[in-house]
C-alpha cells in the first residue's frame, strides 16, 4: 500500500430520500495519507454521503471498496470493525461521563462484565502523547471546553485504530488558533498512512488543509481538484455553479451620530455565573461594528440585553438615540428602531408553523397598516408580504407556505425583510449567515451593506471572522464576558483578531 | 406522646420502616435503572397491582411462597415486554404510555380480584428470618435483621444497583443511552437493546415489589397500592437516580409510614385525624421534590424516544 494506493473507493453511491436525492451516482477515492476534502453547500450531500459511509444510512445503489475489497457496512460498529472513524459534526459524547468512559462506550472489556477503565485511561494516556493530543481521562466530559472535546473524540477514534478518518466541519466550533492546532493534528495522523476525509465549507480552511478537493453539488460531484490548481474563487463557483463574491464591496463609511450606546453593561448568563462584565461601546450612524469571539464568550447575553430580551444589572445602561432604553421592553424599543436578526433563527425569529407571510408581519401585524377595527386586514398583509418576497428574493412557492419548509437562507431572508421594511436606525445582526448557503449569504452582507449606505447602525455578532473582517468597521473581541480589544476594521488581521478570541491580549491599538 | 419515645415502640417502628420500604425501594430501584437508561415508566403502579394479584392468588391456589414471588417477578417481566415495545419499538410517548400500562393493570387487578377471589381472604405472609449472628444485637438485631428475605433483597440490590450502574459495560451503555444516545448508537452501542433490557430488568423489580407488598400484608383488594407505585417514581427524582439516594427516600417513606400507623394505634393521632394522616406521604413526596428540584441532573435523554437521523 504505498502512498498513491486507494483506502476507500465509493462508486455510484445514489441515495434517496423522499422528494430528494442527496446522493446521486457519487463517485469517490481516498489514498493513504492523504485529506481529501469534501466540500460544498448545506444539502449538496457531503454528510448523507459520510454516514453511509459509516453504516448510518443505506445506499440505494452503489458499490464501496476498503483497501481494495468491496464491504457492506450497514451500522457503525460495523464500520468501527473495518478501522473505519467519524468525528461528526455534533460531538457525539456524553457530558456526564469521564474521558475514559467515553473512550470505552461500546468496546469489549477484558474483564467483563465490569468495565477496565484503568487500562483504557492508560491507553488513552499513550495515545495521547503519541500524538500531541493533551487530554486527562479522568475528567468528566462536560467539564471540558470545545476543543478538549474535539480531542477526545480524536482519541476515540485512535483508541478504536481507526484507518480511515472522517471529520464532519470539525472546525465549526473552534477558534482559528485551535484550528491549526487540529490541522497540524490532521495532517500528521495523513502522514502516518492513514486516509481522512475532511468535510467543511469554509474555503479558506479547504486550501490550507487538503491533499485533494472534491466539490459537490445538489448530490453529484462537480469535480476534484488540487489546492495548487484552483483558488478560493474557482472553488466558490464550483459550489455556488456561478460566479460568487466573497468579499462584499463596502463604500467609503459614512459616519453619523452615535445611535446606540452601551455602558458598563454587566450581564448575568442561564447559570447564574457573570457572562458579560461591564462593557461600554458605541455605535455609530453608518457603521458596523463587528462582534468577534467565539460562541459563549457573552455574545448570546450582550445580543439579548440589547434587544430587551435579560436584564441587566443596575448601573449598567443602553441608550437609542440619547434616550435610555435600559428599562424599555422589547416593543418599545423596536418602536424606537431597533431590529433584531436573532442567533437562533427557528426559535427566536420565526415560527416555523406559520407561513412565510404571518412571519412577515409577525412584529407589526397590530399595526395600523395591518389592521381594520382590530381585525386582521389580510389583503393588505398579503400585498406587503409579496412586496417582501419579491423584494428580497426569498425563494418560496407563495407566501402561504409553512416557513418550516423553506431552506435556512431562505428562512433568514424572511427575517432580513421583515426587519429591514421597519427601517431600523439600530440593527442587531447575530450569526446572519450562519448555516446559510454562499448565494444567500452574498445577498445577506449585501443587504446589510445597504443599510450601512442609508445610515443605520449596525452590530454584527458573528463566529465567521471573513464575515466579520468583510463587513464591520470596527471589530470589538469578546473573551470571557470582556470587550478585550475594539480594532478598525481595515486594519484588522485575521491572525490579531484570531488571538484576542483565543484570551490573548497583545498591546493592540485600540479606539 | 411520651408511649411513643419507649425504646420498645422505638424499636418496632424502625422494624415496620424497613418492611414497609421493602416495596419501594424494589420498585424505585428498578425504575432508576429505567430512568438512567432514558425511559420513564410511569407505569410503576399498575404493574405493582398486577403482579401483587398473581402473586396472591399464585399463594391463594398452592400456598407456596416462593412460587408467589416468582409469579410476581415473571408478571413484571411480562409487563415489561409489553412496555418495552410500547416505548422503544413503537416509540410511543412514555408519559403517556405508563399511564396506560397504569390504567391497565390497575383494570385487570381489580376485574381478575372480583371474579377469581371475590372477597378477600388472607393469605400466608412471608417469614421473617434471623440473620445468625447479626440478629442477635440488642434492639439493633430486632429492627434490621430479624425481616423476611425480600427486604434483605431489596437492601442488597442497592449496592448490586450501584454496582451494575457504575462500574459494569451495561451500566455503561445504560447511562450512555440515557445522556446521549445519538453518540452511544455512533459507537455501536444498540440503544434499543440497552433500553428494551433496562425496562425488562426495572419492571421485574417493580414486579417483586408487588409481590413484596402483598406477601408482607398478606391479603389483596383492589387498588391495594393506593398510588405506592407513583410514589416510588417519585422517589427516583429525589433520590436523584442514584441507589443510595433512592434507598434513603425509600426509608424515609417507611417511617413517615411506620410512625403514622404506630400513633394511630398508640392513639396520638386521633381517629377523627387519620385521614389526614394518612396524606402525609403525599405530602412529603411533594415538600421533598421542592426542596430538591432544580439541584438535581435528570438522564438528559430521559422521555425521549431515538431515532436515527
Amino acid at each position: 500500500m504505498g502512498p498513491d494506493t486507494n483506502i476507500l473507493e465509493m462508486r455510484g453511491i445514489t441515495k434517496a430520500f423522499p422528494g430528494v436525492v442527496a446522493n446521486d451516482g457519487i463517485d469517490l477515492d481516498v489514498r493513504y495519507g492523504e485529506v481529501h476534502t469534501l466540500l460544498g453547500e448545506n444539502g449538496a450531500g457531503k454528510s448523507t454521503l459520510v454516514k453511509i459511509l459509516f453504516g448510518l444510512y443505506q445506499a440505494d445503489e452503489g458499490d464501496i471498496l476498503l483497501r481494495g475489497e468491496p464491504i457492506a457496512v450497514g451500522s457503525p460498529s460495523e464500520a468501527i470493525a473495518s478501522r473505519i472513524g467519524m468525528i461528526h459534526q455534533h460531538f457525539m459524547l456524553v457530558p456526564t461521563l469521564t474521558v475514559a468512559e467515553n473512550v470505552a462506550l461500546g468496546m469489549d472489556s477484558s474483564r467483563r462484565p465490569f468495565t477496565d477503565l484503568d487500562l483504557v485511561s492508560r491507553r488513552v494516556s499513550e495515545i495521547s502523547e503519541e500524538h500531541g493530543l493533551a487530554v486527562n481521562p479522568s475528567v468528566e466530559v462536560r467539564q471540558l471546553a470545545v476543543g478538549e472535546r474535539q480531542r477526545v473524540e480524536i482519541v476515540k477514534a485512535l483508541y478504536r485504530d481507526a484507518e480511515l478518518l472522517v471529520l464532519d466541519e470539525p472546525t465549526a466550533v473552534l477558534t482559528p488558533g485551535e484550528v491549526d492546532d487540529l490541522f497540524v493534528i490532521l495532517r500528521r495522523m495523513a502522514d502516518d498512512g492513514r486516509g481522512l476525509i475532511f468535510i467543511s465549507h469554509k474555503l479558506r480552511e479547504v486550501m490550507s488543509l487538503s491533499d485533494r478537493i472534491t466539490v459537490l453539488r445538489n448530490g453529484a460531484v462537480v469535480g476534484t481538484t488540487t489546492p495548487a490548481e484552483t483558488s478560493r474563487g474557482q472553488l466558490a463557483q464550483m459550489m455556488v455553479g456561478r460566479a460568487v463574491r466573497l468579499t462584499p464591496e463596502k463604500p467609503v463609511l459614512q459616519e453619523g451620530p452615535a445611535r446606540l450606546s452601551v455602558e458598563n453593561l454587566t450581564i448575568h448568563g442561564d447559570r447564574d455565573a457573570v457572562a458579560v462584565n461591564n462593557i461600554s461601546f458605541q455605535v455609530r450612524s453608518g457603521e458596523i461594528l463587528g462582534i468577534a469571539g467565539v460562541s459563549g464568550n457573552g455574545q448570546r447575553e450582550l445580543a439579548e440585553a440589547v434587544a430587551g430580551l435579560r436584564d441587566v444589572e443596575p448601573g449598567g445602561s443602553i441608550s437609542m438615540d440619547g434616550v435610555d432604553v435600559t428599562g424599555d421592553d422589547t416593543r418599545a424599543r423596536r418602536d424606537r428602531g431597533l431590529g433584531f436578526i436573532p442567533e437562533e433563527r427557528m426559535r427566536d425569529g420565526a415560527i416555523a408553523e406559520f407561513t412565510v407571510s404571518e412571519n412577515l408581519v409577525l412584529v407589526d401585524h397590530d399595526s395600523e397598516e395591518f389592521t381594520i377595527r382590530g381585525m386582521l386586514a389580510f389583503g393588505a398583509i398579503r400585498k406587503h408580504s409579496e412586496q417582501l418576497v419579491d423584494d428580497f428574493a426569498v425563494k418560496t412557492p407563495g407566501i402561504d407556505t409553512p416557513t418550516s419548509s423553506l431552506s435556512g437562507g431562505n428562512i433568514q431572508k424572511v427575517i432580513l425583510a421583515r426587519e429591514l421594511s421597519a427601517s431600523p436606525t439600530v440593527l442587531l445582526a447575530c450569526q446572519p449567515t450562519r448555516g446559510v448557503d454562499i448565494g444567500a449569504a452574498e445577498y445577506i452582507h449585501t443587504r446589510l451593506i445597504e443599510q450601512r449606505s442609508i445610515g443605520t447602525a449596525t452590530i454584527l455578532i458573528s463566529e465567521d471572522l471573513d464575515e466579520i473582517l468583510g463587513l464591520a468597521d470596527r471589530v470589538a473581541v469578546m473573551y470571557e464576558g470582556d470587550i478585550v480589544a475594539i480594532v478598525q476594521g481595515q486594519d484588522a488581521s485575521r491572525e490579531q483578531i484570531g488571538l484576542l478570541m483565543a484570551g490573548v491580549v497583545e498591546q493592540t491599538t485600540s479606539s | 406522646m411520651g408511649d411513643f419515645f419507649t425504646l420498645s415502640v422505638l424499636v418496632a417502628t424502625a422494624a415496620s420502616a424497613i418492611r414497609l420500604a421493602t416495596p419501594y425501594l424494589l420498585a424505585s430501584l428498578g425504575e432508576t435503572i429505567g430512568q438512567r437508561s432514558g425511559v420513564l415508566n410511569l407505569g410503576v403502579d399498575g404493574v405493582m397491582l398486577l403482579s401483587a394479584f398473581f402473586s396472591y392468588w399464585a399463594v391463594l391456589e398452592t400456598g407456596n411462597l416462593w412460587l408467589a414471588v416468582l409469579v410476581g417477578l415473571v408478571v413484571g417481566l411480562a409487563m415489561g415486554i409489553l412496555y418495552g415495545v410500547i416505548t422503544v419499538g413503537l416509540s410511543a410517548t412514555q408519559g403517556i404510555s405508563g399511564i396506560g400500562i397504569f390504567i391497565f393493570g390497575l383494570g385487570l387487578s381489580d376485574l381478575l380480584f372480583r371474579q377469581q377471589v371475590g372477597t378477600p381472604k388472607p393469605v400466608r405472609r412471608l417469614p421473617n428470618v434471623d440473620v445468625p449472628i447479626l440478629s442477635d444485637i440488642p434492639h439493633l438485631g430486632e429492627a434490621l435483621f430479624q425481616r423476611n428475605l425480600l427486604t434483605y433483597l431489596a437492601f442488597l440490590l442497592v449496592p448490586a444497583t450501584a454496582l451494575l450502574l457504575s462500574r459494569t459495560t451495561f451500566g455503561l451503555n445504560i447511562r450512555s443511552v440515557g445522556e446521549n444516545p445519538q453518540a452511544a448508537d455512533s459507537l455501536g452501542v444498540s440503544v434499543e437493546r440497552t433500553r428494551f433490557v433496562a425496562i425488562l430488568i426495572g419492571n421485574s423489580m417493580a414486579g417483586l415489589a408487588g409481590a413484596a407488598l402483598v406477601l408482607q400484608l398478606g391479603i389483596f383488594q383492589p387498588n391495594l397500592t393506593q398510588g405506592l407505585g407513583f410514589i416510588a417514581v417519585a422517589l427516583v427524582y429525589f433520590g436523584a437516580w442514584r441507589p443510595a439516594g433512592v434507598m434513603g427516600g425509600a426509608l424515609l417513606y417507611g417511617l413517615v409510614n411506620a410512625t403514622v400507623l404506630q400513633w394511630k394505634a398508640l392513639g396520638i393521632i386521633p381517629v377523627s385525624g387519620s385521614d389526614l394522616a394518612n396524606m402525609a406521604p403525599a405530602i412529603l413526596t411533594i415538600l421533598a421534590l421542592i426542596a430538591l428540584a432544580r439541584r438535581v441532573h435528570a438522564p438528559s435523554a430521559l422521555t425521549k424516544p431515538f431515532t436515527r437521523h
